[in-house]
């Protein structure tokens, strides 16, 4: 498989992969991010929504939905579900908003107490309530 | 934090937390059925293009010659409370969307494997996976109809899995019972915190 010409037939697809589909177009086929990897449970938040005549060119329209889906925190995973596009996707749309300042961006906390005792305590209630 | 605007512009929203659980286990095991059990589930769209994995990564062909497969994933969202939200995550059950796991794992809070008792090696590399990344879980042993019952030690045995880590019997179907599956999940991570925090 290794010295196959890109495109080639991959034999470890079948039904269950889901259609090969080019779904970067709307990226101008970049399939990474400008800036890093944004985690799945990344909330993103967005400045004011576009206002008509704001942008010269018109911002694209993955662009509106996102900065109008992030008006309240959002998480990556969450906006490509709303948006019904992949993540890699969402995530390379994310890397230029945030280059244009329209977003922030808040990765999960990483560090090893977290989350602390008081949290997993509210998870177990919670979850309990269900 | 990354930050591309001022705190005046973001108004100084409060952030929630949002914890990832992973829910994995052999091909048909029931992780869909859990998931949509227990939160609101949608499907999500993951993608990986398909490069081969381990030939000269970063070689300069466009992209335009390169195609992405989709792969769609289990998602679910349990809302504790305004400033807490858990996140399910349905791993994909074949074994060749492993590259999708390491993303997933990371920072993750534990995993669910579940297991048929039927086909217990299903579960084995899910086990596995876990184990050697000292990522907490539990296992929750889906008890389908005409299933012989095993009891929870002949499982536990069968896995060869530490005496510390919680197995249980559930229906995926019922959300009353996976709820009890994530909060052996969440109970286990607190027990092994503490531990970590005696030890030291
Ligand atoms: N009797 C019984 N059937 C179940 C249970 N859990 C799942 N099923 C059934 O088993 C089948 C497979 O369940 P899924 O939830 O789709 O399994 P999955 O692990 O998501 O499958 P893949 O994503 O294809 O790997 C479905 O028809 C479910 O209705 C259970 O606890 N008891
Ligand atoms: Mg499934």
């Amino acid at each position: 498989m290794r010295s196959d010409a890109p495109g080639h037939h991959h034999d470890w697809l079948d039904d269950d992969a889901g259609p090969v589909v080019r779904p970067y177009t709307m990226t101008g086929g970049r399939v990474e991010p400008s800036a890093g990897r944004f985690d799945l449970v990344a909330y993103v938040v967005a400045g004011p929504p576009y206002e008509d005549g704001d942008d010269d060119p018109q911002p694209p329209p993955e662009h509106r939905a996102i900065i109008s889906l992030a008006q309240q925190p959002i998480t990556v995973a969450d906006l490509a579900a709303d948006l019904n596009l992949p993540v890699g996707v969402v995530r390379v749309l994310l890397g230029d908003l945030l280059g244009n300042g329209r977003i922030s961006m808040y990765d999960p906390p990483t560090s090893r107490q977290f989350p602390d005792d008081d949290i997993l305590k509210a998870v177990v209630n919670g979850l309990r309530a269900l | 934090m990354d930050s591309g605007l001022s705190d005046q512009e973001t108004g100084k929203r409060r952030i929630p937390l949002a914890l990832k659980i992973l829910i994995a286990g052999g091909f048909g095991v029931g992780k869909t059925t859990l998931v949509g059990a227990v939160s609101e589930i949608r499907p999500l769209q993951t993608e990986e293009v398909l490069t081969d994995a381990g030939a000269g990564t970063d070689d300069l062909y466009g992209v335009e010659g390169k195609q992405t497969t989709t792969v769609a994933m289990d998602f679910g969202r349990i809302t504790i409370n305004e400033d807490l939200q858990v996140y399910l995550f349905g791993t994909p059950g074949q074994d060749r969307f492993w590259f999708l796991w390491d993303e997933l794992a990371f920072g993750a809070l534990g995993a669910v494997v579940l297991a048929d008792t039927r086909r217990l090696a299903d579960c084995f590399p899910s086990v596995d996976y876990f184990e050697r990344r000292g990522i907490p879980f539990v296992v929750g042993v889906n008890c389908f109809d005409g299933a012989k019952r095993f009891g929870v030690e002949a499982v536990r045995s069968a896995l060869d899995l530490d005496p510390d880590v919680p197995v249980v019997l559930c229906d995926a179907r019922n959300r009353q019972s996976g709820k009890v599956v994530l909060v052996a999940l969440v109970e286990h991570v607190a027990a092994r915190r503490a531990e970590r925090v005696a030890a030291t």
